[in-house]
Parts: structure tokens; C-alpha cells; sequence
């Protein structure tokens, strides 16, 4: 009796490991580095001569690695001040269009277009020489007397490039905005002007609680990808991180460690570090979530 | 914007409903056109400089040069170590097979997810979630030492073999999301015709996924297409490199002055993802609305 049920049942486990084959391999290639990775974090490797440990000196290290500070420094700045930024402004821009504009598709169309391509080592080529001292930012404040400095080579302003490059991408969470916009119900509105609720009131009390979800997906999103930048970095200082180490992401700067001195057991503590502060961020993201994110059901 | 809302006009008698809602439509698509020459401008700044003399790109401010130079694009094409179009190739090359790989394997994957019943289902779909969200940072370092213990360096493997591999669960999430919203009663039928497992993925659910399919061949492309991390990691020799790696060496000190044939070089390396762009449109939004793929 139990061979007759259990053998259509084993033929199904068969078919769906089978299916899973290449995700299986896919995860080997994960999880192994990933224990493999805290585990260097704990030893000195250069990676011809095998691995010796170390205890906690890596992490020691860190205490006194001025550059290191300052790299994490350059990262939590960018992703506290861009992060935010270009979701509100991906938010103001999906209201203004949901509010049925002719034309709609040609806006977004122009809109989202930037956060194809902003992650391109062309884009960020470019950025260099907009912001640049002769560049196009400063031609146009010439136009009201200003002369600005070479705003991608100033230590003071360079990581400001950098976030406007990451509002320029508002697009993409523009359109999940703009998606979840749509799903809610117009008459929601229809009852609260009836009611006499201001724009401002009605933006309060319908919409963003009803989108607190999508923005709460977004905020988790972004900040995650945003503490890895890499390219942006590396290609405005041309692999420096300068001028000064003003655009010295904390993934540059690991970047440096591994593969440019071959300090691999630094690099790997440091990919660890990082991965706790990103999963702190996101475990205060979803505790904070309770007071301000509403779920219709 | 709202300066424009300050100019009274005396002559015009009492606002009538209709010419209310029309001034306020108007001010929006200032403002949102406004909004779209800045988004655009950088972009049309780079397609410009590429046809201006190098020499005039930070002086000619005109976005219409005063004098067409498309000798960029032939100069630019082969002023780097290698001509452009090895950088084209390598780069398509690994675009393709990334797509291909994608496809099979995350299909793969998502078939046995969406639509098979077996033991451990529900922990492996929650341990691909968990890859979703894990930091790609982490794994480098022994990545990098296992593919330098495989002799797979300056190879195109580190860059190809993880796409076979179904590593990139977004691809897969969307694929089973798109799956699950297929009637049951089409698997049911295949298999009352003694279609199994296999024949039924490759005959019905596959050519019903071809929406799917084509947002993830898209992002692929896109994604794969502008990388830099990895090429940068793994790849030294210059004849391999991809379009973004090559592009890297006008900062170098030699091409630190070519800027029309940088430019023109840049705009031929975004011109395939605003093609890809213009075409697969749909499935882009629709794309990102269902995952929230960027």
C-alpha cells in the first residue's frame, strides 16, 4: 500500500529535481563562497600562499583603517541623500502623470530612459565632463554670471555628481509608482473631495498610505543595491576613488584591497562588514515599517 | 513654475470651467516637458560632442555643431588598442549566450516551482528569495579564487556560466509569477494525453511564456550589456574585452583629449540598449511593475 503511493510520489520529486538541476549547480555557487568568504574574513590570504588564520586581527584592522572610514563614510552619505531623494522625486513625478496627462507614454518613455543606462561606464564618462570645469552645468550658470568650479574634480563636490547621477534614475521607481497609483480606487478620492479634503490631506490619508507598501519595497530595494555602487565611483575618479577619496565607495575600496594588493582576507572581513550594515539597515527598514507602512487586509 | 501663474491677463472675462482645467493642463506639460529636456539633455550633449572637432566641445556650446565632424566615429572606432569592432563582438558574444543561459536554466527552475509538487519545494523558493536579496559583494573574493583555481581567468566562463546556472533569482520570480497565472487545466490536459513533465514544459508552458521570456531576454541584455564589475574582475587581456572595458581607456592618459571620438565611441556603446528600449517598451514596464526590476 505505501509503495503504491509513494511511487508516483518519488517520480514527482524526481521530475522536479531534475528541472532544478542548473539552480542547484546556481546555488553551489553561492553558498559555498559564501561561507568560504567568513571564513577568510578570519585569516591573512594572498592567494598564492595558502590561508592562515588569524583570529580577529582583520577586523582589528578596520578600528584603525582611516580609509576604510572614510569610504563608508562616502557610501552611507550617497545612499542616505540619494536614496530618499529620487524616490520622492519618482513620487512627485508618477502623481502628476497619474492624473490622466495626454501623452503619458512619451513622459515616461523620456523619463525611464535614464535608468537604462545610467549604470553604463559611458554615462558615468560622460557625468565627468558635464561636471567638468568647461562642462555644461557651468556654461548654463555662466548665463547668470556664476562661474563654478570643476564640479567633478573638487573634492568637496564630487560625490554631489555622483547623486544627481542617481537622481537622474528616478524613472525606474517612477513606474512602479505609477503602477501602484493605478490600483487605487478613484472613488476613494471622489468621497474625500465630497468630504471637502484638500489635495494635500487627500495625498496624507489615500494615497500614500495605500502606496506605503510599494514605497516601503522600493526604500529596501535601493538601499541594498546602492550600498554595493561600484562602477560610478570607479569610473568618475578613474579607479582612485579621488579627488581626495571623495568618491571612494566602500566597494572601490574593497575592490582595491582583493584584487589590486591581493589583501584578500581584509577584503572578505570587509565584504562582511558590509553585509551586516546593509542587513541592519534593513532590519531597522522593516521594524520601522510597522509604524508607517499599511496593508489593506 | 509658478511665476507663470502670476501674469494676469485683464482682457480675459470670467474663467469658464473648460478654460479653468485648460490652463493647469498647460502649466503641467511645461512643467513635465521641462522636466524631460533635463533628463534628456546630458544624452543629447553626448550625441552633439560626438559630431563636434575635439577641440570644440567645451567651447562650442550650441548643441548644433557649427561644424560636422563625423570623422569621430571612423577615428574613434579604431584609437583604442583594439579595433571597435573585436570590443562589439566580445560583447555581443556574451550577451547572447547570457540570454540563452537565463532562459533555459531560470525557465527550468521556474517550471519546477510554479507547477511541480515535490519534497522541499517550499525551502528551496524560499531559499531563492534569500539569493535575491543577498549582497553579490560578499561572494567575490572566493569566487574570484575558485575561478583562478579552475585556470577559468581571462575567460569568458566567470562572466557566462553563472547565467546557465539560474543564479539570478529576479529572473526566475518573474518567470514563476508568470507561470502560476496559466491555467492548471493546460498541465492537466498535457498529461491526461500522456504528455510528461518534460513534454509538457517544452510544449505548452514554454510557448505561453514567450511575454516572459522576452522581459527577461531585455533586462539580460541591458544588464549584461552595460556590466563592468565583473569583465573589470576577471578579464586582462585587452582582446577580450567587453565594449564598457574598452571604452574605460579614453581616461587614460593618451586618449585624456579625444573627446569627439570619446563621445562618439559612448553614444555607439548606449545606442543597442535605446534600441532594445524602443522595441521591447511594453515588456519593460510591465517587467518592472510585476518584480520591481530595475
Amino acid at each position: 500500500m505505501t509503495t503504491a503511493i509513494s511511487r508516483p510520489r518519488r517520480r514527482q520529486d524526481r521530475a522536479g529535481y531534475l528541472f532544478l538541476l542548473p539552480w542547484f549547480g546556481g546555488m553551489v555557487f553561492m553558498i559555498v563562497p559564501f561561507f568560504a568568504s567568513l571564513y577568510l574574513a578570519f585569516t591573512d590570504y594572498d592567494l598564492l600562499t595558502p590561508p592562515t588564520w588569524a583570529g580577529l586581527a582583520n577586523f582589528r584592522r578596520m578600528l584603525d583603517d582611516a580609509t576604510l572610514h572614510q569610504s563608508l563614510k562616502v557610501t552611507v552619505i550617497y545612499t542616505v541623500v540619494s536614496v530618499p531623494l529620487s524616490l520622492m522625486v519618482a513620487l512627485a513625478v508618477a502623481m502628476v502623470l497619474d492624473r490622466g496627462v495626454r501623452g503619458l507614454a512619451i513622459y515616461r518613455s523620456i523619463y525611464y530612459l535614464p535608468s537604462l543606462l545610467a549604470g553604463s561606464v559611458a554615462i558615468v564618462m560622460l557625468w565627468r565632463y558635464i561636471f567638468g570645469y568647461s562642462g555644461v552645468v557651468n556654461d548654463f550658470l555662466a548665463w547668470f554670471g556664476i562661474q563654478g568650479p570643476g564640479w567633478a574634480s573638487d573634492p568637496r563636490y564630487a560625490l554631489s555628481t555622483l547623486i544627481l547621477l542617481h537622481v537622474w534614475t528616478f524613472g525606474s521607481p517612477m513606474v512602479i509608482f505609477l503602477a501602484g497609483l493605478r490600483q487605487i480606487p478613484a472613488m476613494y478620492y471622489e468621497a474625500a473631495s465630497m468630504d471637502g479634503a484638500s489635495g494635500w490631506k487627500q495625498f496624507r490619508s489615500i494615497t500614500l498610505p495605500l502606496l506605503s507598501p510599494i514605497i516601503f519595497f522600493n526604500l529596501v530595494q535601493s538601499l541594498i543595491a546602492s550600498f554595493q555602487t561600484f562602477t560610478q565611483g570607479y569610473v568618475i575618479s578613474n579607479g582612485t576613488g579621488g579627488p581626495g577619496q571623495s568618491t571612494l565607495f566602500y566597494n572601490l575600496y574593497l575592490y582595491q584591497k582583493g584584487f589590486a594588493e591581493f589583501d584578500m582576507g581584509y577584503a572578505s572581513a570587509m565584504a562582511w562588514l558590509l553585509l551586516m550594515i546593509i542587513a541592519g539597515f534593513t532590519v531597522v527598514n522593516f521594524l520601522a515599517a510597522r509604524y508607517w507602512v499599511f496593508y489593506d487586509n | 513654475m509658478s511665476l507663470t501663474l502670476t501674469r494676469p491677463t485683464k482682457t480675459e472675462p470670467e474663467t469658464t470651467p473648460p478654460k479653468r482645467r485648460t490652463r493647469p493642463r498647460f502649466l503641467k506639460h511645461v512643467l513635465l516637458s521641462g522636466v524631460g529636456i533635463v533628463m534628456m539633455y546630458p544624452l543629447l550633449w553626448m550625441i552633439s560632442s560626438s559630431l563636434k572637432r575635439s577641440d570644440s566641445v567645451f567651447t562650442d556650446e550650441s548643441l548644433w555643431p557649427s561644424v560636422w565632424e563625423f570623422g569621430n566615429y571612423a577615428r574613434g572606432w579604431t584609437s583604442l588598442s583594439e579595433p571597435f569592432e573585436i570590443y562589439l563582438t566580445n560583447s555581443l558574444v556574451i550577451v547572447v549566450l547570457s540570454i540563452v543561459g537565463n532562459l533555459l536554466s531560470c525557465s527550468l527552475a521556474a517550471y519546477a516551482f510554479a507547477r511541480l509538487r515535490f519534497t522541499g519545494r517550499k525551502l528551496f523558493f524560499a531559499m531563492m528569495l534569500g539569493t535575491m536579496m543577498l549582497p553579490g559583494h560578499v561572494l567575490v573574493v572566493p569566487q574570484y579564487v575558485m575561478f583562478d583555481r579552475l585556470e577559468w581567468l581571462n575567460t569568458y566562463y566567470p562572466l557566462l556560466v553563472p547565467h546557465f546556472l539560474a543564479t539570478n533569482g529576479f529572473y526566475i520570480f518573474l518567470m514563476v509569477q508568470f507561470m502560476r497565472s496559466l491555467p492548471q487545466e493546460l498541465d492537466d490536459a498535457a498529461r491526461i494525453d500522456g504528455c510528461g513533465p518534460f513534454r509538457t514544459f517544452w510544449k505548452v508552458i514554454m510557448p505561453l511564456c514567450l511575454p516572459a521570456f522576452a522581459t527577461t531576454a531585455i533586462f539580460t541584455f541591458i544588464s549584461v550589456w552595460n556590466e563592468f564589475f565583473a569583465p573589470l574582475l576577471y578579464l586582462t587581456d585587452p582582446e577580450l574585452y567587453t565594449v564598457p572595458l574598452a571604452l574605460r581607456q579614453f581616461m587614460d592618459s593618451e586618449g585624456q583629449s579625444m573627446w569627439g571620438e570619446m563621445f562618439a565611441m559612448s553614444f555607439l556603446s548606449l545606442a543597442p540598449v535605446i534600441g532594445f528600449f524602443i522595441a521591447g517598451q511594453k515588456y519593460l514596464v510591465k517587467g518592472i511593475a510585476t518584480t520591481g526590476l530595475r
